[in-house]
């Protein structure tokens, strides 16, 4: 059971911005604008055990729904391949692809963007699974009733619009859709930020639940450290498009050992600090169209030296379980 | 303590074609020089119409129908659109959850930060030039001076709100209302902003209301904390009193909720229920549906009373000891 159930290996995903036309005649006359490649996802590296929640935290932009959205085969990744149980799915036969992409789903961060608002709820729910044959046409409808009951919808509510439904039941039908095709790995990008306070926790409630239910394993993004500390077996944390440090939730709060890591829990407001004083880490985010050279993170570091900013640090192995890439993770 | 601003009895309606919104009805609070007070709730609330109100900036349909705003003893609830602004951006200021509310598009940065100071100060330009390049450094804004010629489309959104920011604090007001500045932000520069803040209110005095839905940043922050539920404050009181003993039923679900007051894997407490239609409210304590605790004697609303330090709009307050 400890084989992996998803295996990303040296993805990485680049985002070039052609010119539109103004930008090429600019270009013709001697203007400086040129073309812009985006390294979003820059060889990452990570393997994902059935029934484990893997926490992913970075600050904006860094790559994260970029990185969830080529696991879910929404992107194709520039780099790398990635693995489902074991089998290259870039490379399996038209049977294994759709297996593949019905076991994998997403759950986005919008709840209404991503729901049609032309579409009965039952529909939004019922579609995919009869389409794809999961259950028969007479039994659709018990089907949506069972996977509404699941999310905690009352069934009898599946006829109405998505937009007649409140931000924390959007996201549960996001969510029943997602599960309605019997996934077994859910990709879910910050799946709780757009929601109130008071329905968060019915959904981490809610996803907690699941997993002890149906065995599901999770790619949780989030950039809620209490959120993720609560929710996730282990933690990667991702910065400029590459994992700088990967443990043990309770391993790398206890003990983190990349600065931007330690920096990012130093941060991070919690309701046991009162009057704190805020001190902030120096520098400035760098853009991840020109970043710098060797760590990607030196600008900001206190620990940085020659070194940091010529070499690119490699992951290696810190502690039991857990990974860091820093020239100097040691020295601390 | 003087207070610097007084509101009291505030009610914001908006007269909506489908009925009445009453966005803010009856609130009741003040602010002292140097002091910083946590305005939270959920979404809907009232908490930006309140600060709206404040800085006169409701348009109809919306009306402030009832109620007085004294800041430094004037009353400025009904005051002059003159007077109010020459209030905004010198006095008051406000920073919004979208900067582009506080950043004129067509404009480079310098131009909009100099003409804030040159509206409401006599000073020549080089000097208002240079307290705008500093003002971008204390919110970590890397070349100040290059970025003073940027047009505002050129920034990244984190370092628009930053300039956002540092505009509101250019001509040191008495007052700062900040709405959600900080929510959009990675919590690294989260923290220099609330830095910068923080240094503002100690060394100036500056009073500021903090708008957020994030417990956790009011509790590292705040004085005082005031929690809002569908237009009225339900409690409000020392930060340490609130967060450690809430008394209100709405803010025990509330802390009960936040993760980290939680064992991690545990399941959360979770407040049942949907938040309320402001069309449609129930007759007394909103929160009444989705209170475990309510009774008959929740309807008809509960006014305010003092229990142990905090004034609360309960009429079943969770003290210690007492369960349901
Ligand atoms: N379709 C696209 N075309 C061009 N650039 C893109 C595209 N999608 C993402 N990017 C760029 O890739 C980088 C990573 O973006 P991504 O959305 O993965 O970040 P993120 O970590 O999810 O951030 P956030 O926390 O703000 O959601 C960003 O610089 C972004 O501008
Ligand atoms: N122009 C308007 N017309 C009608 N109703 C309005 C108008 N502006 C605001 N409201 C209503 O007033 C109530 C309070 O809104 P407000 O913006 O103050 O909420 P909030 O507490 O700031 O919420 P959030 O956390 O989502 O920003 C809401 O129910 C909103 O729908
Ligand atoms: S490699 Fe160097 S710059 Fe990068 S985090 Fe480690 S010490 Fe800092
Ligand atoms: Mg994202
Ligand atoms: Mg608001």
């Amino acid at each position: 059971m400890n084989d992996p159930i998803l295996e990303i290996r040296g993805v990485s995903k680049r985002f070039t911005k052609r010119l539109d036309m103004a930008g090429r005649i600019a270009a013709k006359l001697g203007s400086s604008v040129k073309e812009e490649t985006v390294h979003a996802v820059d060889g990452v590296d990570l393997a994902i055990k059935p029934g484990e929640v893997l926490g992913l935290v970075g600050e904006s932009g860094c790559g994260k729904s970029t990185l969830g959205r080529v696991v879910a085969g929404i992107h194709a990744a520039s780099e790398g391949s990635i693995l489902f149980e074991g089998k290259d799915v870039a490379k399996m036969s038209g049977a294994e692809t759709r297996a593949a992409t019905l076991a994998i789903q997403m759950i986005f961060q919008d709840p209404f963007a991503s729901l049609n608002p032309r579409m009965r709820v039952e529909d939004i729910i019922g579609e995919a699974p009869r389409v794809h044959g999961l259950v028969a046409a007479n039994e659709v409808s018990d089907y949506v009733d069972d996977v509404m009951r699941k999310v905690g919808l009352d069934p009898s509510l599946k006829k109405r619009y998505a937009h007649q439904f409140s931000g924390g039941q959007r996201q549960r039908i996001g969510i029943a859709r997602a599960l309605a095709v019997k996934p077994r790995f859910l990709v879910c990008d910050e799946a709780i930020a757009a929601l109130d306070v008071s329905i968060q926790a019915q959904v981490i409630n809610l996803f907690m639940d699941l997993r002890e239910e149906l065995g599901l394993t999770y790619l949780f993004i989030s950039h809620d450290l209490s959120v993720v500390e609560h929710i996730a077996d282990r933690v990667a944390i991702m910065y400029l498009g590459r994992i700088v440090e990967a443990a043990p939730t309770e391993d790398i709060f206890a003990n983190p050992r990349h600065p931007y890591t330690q920096a990012l829990l130093a941060e991070a407001p919690r309701l046991d600090q009162r009057k704190r004083d805020f001190a902030p880490i120096e520098g400035e985010i760098p853009s991840p169209l020109d970043p710098p050279p060797g760590c990607h993170f030196n600008p900001r570091c206190p620990r940085a030296t020659d070194l940091c900013r010529e070499t690119r640090p490699m992951l290696e192995p810190s502690g039991d379980a857990g990974i860091v890439s820093c020239h100097h993770w040691r020295d601390a | 303590m003087t207070a610097v601003l007084e509101v009291e009895g505030l009610k914001t309606h908006f007269f909506t074609r489908a009925g009445v919104v009453k966005a803010v009805d009856g609130v009741d609070f003040s602010v002292a020089k140097g002091e910083v007070m946590g305005l939270v709730g959920e979404s809907g609330s009232g908490k930006s119409i309140t600060g709206f109100s404040i800085l006169g900036l409701i348009d109809p349909p919306g009306r402030i129908v009832e109620g007085a705003i004294r800041f430094n003893g004037e009353d400025i609830a009904g005051a002059s659109e003159e007077r109010l602004k020459t209030l905004r951006g010198n006095r008051i200021a406000m920073i919004f959850q979208d900067p582009m509310m506080t950043l004129n598009p067509v404009l480079r940065i310098d131009t909009q930060m100099i003409e804030a100071i040159l509206a409401h100060e006599k000073v020549d330009k080089r000097e208002a030039w240079e307290r705008s390049r500093d003002a971008l450094g204390l919110v970590g804004i890397p070349s100040p001076e290059e970025r003073l010629q940027a047009y505002p489309h050129q920034l990244s959104g984190g370092m628009r709100q930053r300039v956002a920011i540092a505009t509101a604090f250019l001509n040191r007001p008495d007052l700062i209302i900040a709405d959600e500045p900080t929510t959009a932000l990675d919590v690294t520069i989260q923290a220099q902003i609330i830095h910068e803040a923080q240094k503002l209110t100690r060394q100036t005095g500056t009073a500021m209301i903090w708008i957020t839905h994030d417990l956790a940043v009011v509790a590292g922050l705040a004085d005082r904390i005031s929690v809002m539920y569908a237009g009225r404050i339900v409690e409000q009181g020392e930060t340490d009193l609130v967060i450690d003993h809430p008394l209100h039923p709405y803010t025990v679900g509330l802390l009960g909720s936040v993760p980290s007051a939680n064992k991690r894997g545990e399941r959360l407490y979770q407040i049942e229920g949907m938040t309320p239609n402001m069309l449609d409210l129930p007759e007394g304590c909103a929160f009444a549906p989705r209170c475990r605790w309510a009774t008959d004697a929740c309807t008809p609303p509960p006014g305010v009373q003092t229990v142990d330090g905090r004034q609360i709009r309960c009429v079943h307050p969770r003290r210690e000891g007492v369960t349901a």
